[in-house]
């Protein structure tokens, strides 16, 4: 173990997280919200590569594959979710889906 | 010298994301997102994860990434898609992008022209990996199977075309 600091790595992961949780907080279009999940998934799985590297194990990249197969099953399902809204409210924005019909 | 490129791929990676989350057209947005992903995996790569930084390049930049397109695309349809292309195509769109990624370029190109004296990390190749996989993590590779089934059946049911689920759903 040379050269990146663990410590570095796991910051940059943190800040990545973050950003996207404050994508996901701001943002009001569906689209960039699945975005911001994507990055925060993402995020998620630098910290697992970077804990990997450090102990030279392979367990942290079959933590990434996992949250890979997770971000593909989620962004299948929250587009085609995405899709059926704009099929039925004609927009995209987030806060016209605050009331349910029950 | 790795970690100068450690430092450089995340401030790259760290402005492709705000970039991402300040954008207010969807495309735009999905444009600094791939970059940002790229960048990832340039990071992957520096900390000794090959296997990884070739599966975020596939699967996240290309095949998610692609989906997004496709969504974006279908959303898009009218008269003012002819007008809005006309926009995206402008420089000032694709400039920073192209440039933020020249510079993933040239790192990959120094990581691989300087060989293993660029790398740092333990290095976990393909090998240990699937050894792992397909050892004691074999039951896990199945439960990710059924999630991707159970995904692949929900992405059919939610985006099928149907007449009847927008005739109901005009009238709520």
């Amino acid at each position: 173990m040379s050269g990146i600091p663990m410590v570095q790595g796991l910051l940059l992961s943190v800040v990545l997280f973050v950003l996207g949780l404050v994508g996901v907080l701001v943002r009001r279009n569906l689209i960039m919200i699945l975005m911001s999940l994507e990055v925060m998934l993402n995020a998620t799985g630098l910290a697992f590569i970077v804990a990997g590297s450090r102990w030279g194990e392979a367990d942290g990249q079959i933590m990434f594959l996992l949250i890979l197969t997770l971000a593909a099953a989620e962004v299948g399902v929250g587009l085609g979710l995405a899709l059926q809204i704009f099929r039925r409210w004609h927009t995209l924005d987030a806060d016209v889906l605050t009331g349910m019909k029950g | 010298m790795a970690l100068t490129l450690f430092y450089i791929t995340s401030a790259v990676a760290i402005f492709a994301t705000v970039m991402m989350i300040t954008r207010l057209n969807a495309v735009h947005g999905l444009l600094y997102l791939i970059l940002s992903l790229l960048a990832v995996g340039v990071l992957f790569f520096l900390l000794g994860a090959h296997f990884a930084a070739v599966l975020e390049v596939i699967i996240y930049a290309g095949a998610i990434m692609v989906l997004f397109v496709f969504v974006i695309m279908m959303l898009n349809q009218g008269q003012k898609t002819l007008t809005q292309e006309r926009v995206w195509l402008q420089p000032g769109v694709w400039i920073g992008p192209s440039l933020l990624s020249a510079i993933l370029l040239v790192e990959m190109w120094i990581i691989v022209g300087y060989g293993n004296g660029a790398e740092t990390g333990s290095v976990v190749n393909a090998k240990q990996v699937g050894i792992a996989l397909y050892g004691p993590y074999l039951l896990v590779v199945e439960l990710a199977s059924m999630l991707l089934l159970a995904g692949l059946v929900g992405a059919y049911h939610f985006g099928r075309p149907k007449q009847k689920a927008a005739k109901t759903g005009r009238s709520s």
